[in-house]
């Protein structure tokens, strides 16, 4: 048996058992982890909520036969009380979680940068500082570009000509210019492209200035784009709400 | 793989919440040795409690009749209703002696993720209860996870507009566990300590 250290984000828990629970983790170092908790879900449980989604703790586990089993956890930060105080708050979060999971798909395999996305958006939102659908949907752009899907929004995507294109093919990949333009395109509004360049940039004092009607229109772009890529799609993403 | 009426019965058991393959076939391999009246007993509760059982009209807890033993019962106030997510809840709570008034069983928490929605609970026919004006406490007592907490922050922001008094059981309920688990004591502080929540 080997036991190793780690830090990372409670992406998922599902119950085992009578009182166990599978928690799936986004972690620093070892990428994402599946491990179970044992008597987590007992209220005399020494976990207590360290185990519980939205919390960033550092974990000690030992590596089984086929799940990890985790000996120690300390809370590093709980995101999860800013954040389940607020109704879309908390169903923004959850989709950044799902998608996290779905996105790095294959476990112990390192993803450092899907982590450092993960906590920021987190953090971001706990903050409050942005519409909670903004920083989801600058999430799943940024989280995209990380995993090689970056939609082209300057240029074409098919024969990369630069400039702002009218058309938008979420098979094709992004942006497509008036020549290259398949059938059943969508045909965004200009603030919806600049939008979403600022949101996969982060600049926020742009995107904090934008319209609903090119926020709509982004968030539906984004999800199309996200379900497109990701086989089995996103499911909480239907339940997020617009504040 | 085994044959027939042995891999049928352990495809069965597997299905059940919290049962693996392996222990489907312990369970499978200890019902062939049990004695056959033992066997016929089980088999009868399962299909007894699928026959008799059914959900009560008024608050969704289990039922022998159209309304529950509690929401049939004069003594209990009709002024208050405790939310919970099961029935177990119910019986968790009863436990304590300290509620007197009717419950109402969501059918679970609101789990994106698991892609149950609002619209999956019984939240309009809470809603629909709270519309005649005689409700004037709703103690929201979801799970104290976070699913039980997100569903609690939502009740409380749909009915803010009725303006009746909304609570949440106090702290003191370790965070993370399960409602049933949480001891008769535990919880009947929890109750008599409850917070009024503000949106
Ligand atoms: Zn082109
Ligand atoms: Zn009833």
């Amino acid at each position: 048996m080997s036991l190793y250290r780690d830090e990372g984000v409670v992406l998922r828990t599902q119950k085992l058992g009578e009182a166990d629970r599978i928690v799936t983790l986004l972690t620093r170092r070892t990428g994402l982890v599946r491990a179970v908790g044992k008597g987590v879900r007992r209220t005399k449980s020494r976990f207590g909520a360290r185990l519980e989604p939205f919390t960033h703790v550092d974990l000690q586990l030992y590596t089984g036969r086929t799940l990890d089993v985790i000996t120690q956890a300390e809370t590093l930060r709980a995101y999860g009380e800013s954040i389940v105080t607020d109704y879309p708050r908390y169903t923004a979060a959850t989709a950044m979680l799902e998608t996290a999971e779905k996105i790095v798909v294959v476990e112990k395999d390192p993803a450092l940068r899907q982590f450092l996305l993960l906590i920021g958006a987190l953090r971001t939102l706990g903050e409050d500082t942005h519409d909670p659908r903004l920083v989801l949907d600058a999430y799943l752009l940024r989280s995209l570009a990380v995993a090689g899907y970056a939609p082209a929004l300057e240029e074409c995507a098919k024969c990369g000509s630069r400039g702002e294109h009218r058309a938008f093919a979420v098979h094709a990949g992004g942006s497509v210019c008036s020549v290259c333009r398949p059938h059943g395109c969508a045909h965004p509004a200009p603030q919806t492209l600049r939008l979403m360049v600022a949101l996969l940039g982060g600049d926020w004092p742009e995107a904090d200035s934008s319209a609903d009607r090119h926020r709509a229109e982004c968030s539906g772009l984004v999800a199309a784009y996200l379900q497109w890529h990701l086989e089995n799609g996103i499911r909480s993403l239907r339940l997020v709400e617009r504040s | 793989m085994y044959e027939g009426a042995v891999q049928n019965l352990i495809d069965e058991l597997g299905r059940l919440p919290g049962v693996g393959p392996k222990s489907a076939q312990r369970i499978a391999f200890h019902l062939l040795a049990a004695e056959t009246a033992d066997v016929k007993r089980l088999a009868n509760a399962l299909v007894e409690v699928k026959e008799r059982v059914r959900f009560c009209s008024v608050c969704g807890n289990v039922a022998e009749e159209s309304e529950c033993r509690i929401c049939r019962d004069p003594r209990r106030d009709t002024a208050v209703i405790c939310v919970v997510e099961e029935s177990k809840d119910v019986v968790a709570i009863e436990r304590t002696r300290e509620f007197r008034g009717r419950y109402h069983v969501l059918g679970g928490a609101i789990s994106p993720i698991e892609g149950v929605g609002p619209d999956d609970l019984r939240i309009k026919e809470l809603m629909t209860r709270l519309a005649d004006g005689q409700i004037t406490e709703l103690i929201l007592a979801t799970d104290p996870n976070l699913e039980g907490e997100a569903t609690a922050t939502y009740l409380a922001r749909l009915v803010k507009p009725m303006g009746l008094k909304v609570t949440r059981l106090a702290s003191g309920l370790p965070v993370g566990g399960d409602l049933e688990y949480a001891d008769e004591v535990t919880l009947g502080r929890a109750f008599e300590g409850r917070r009024s929540l503000e949106f």
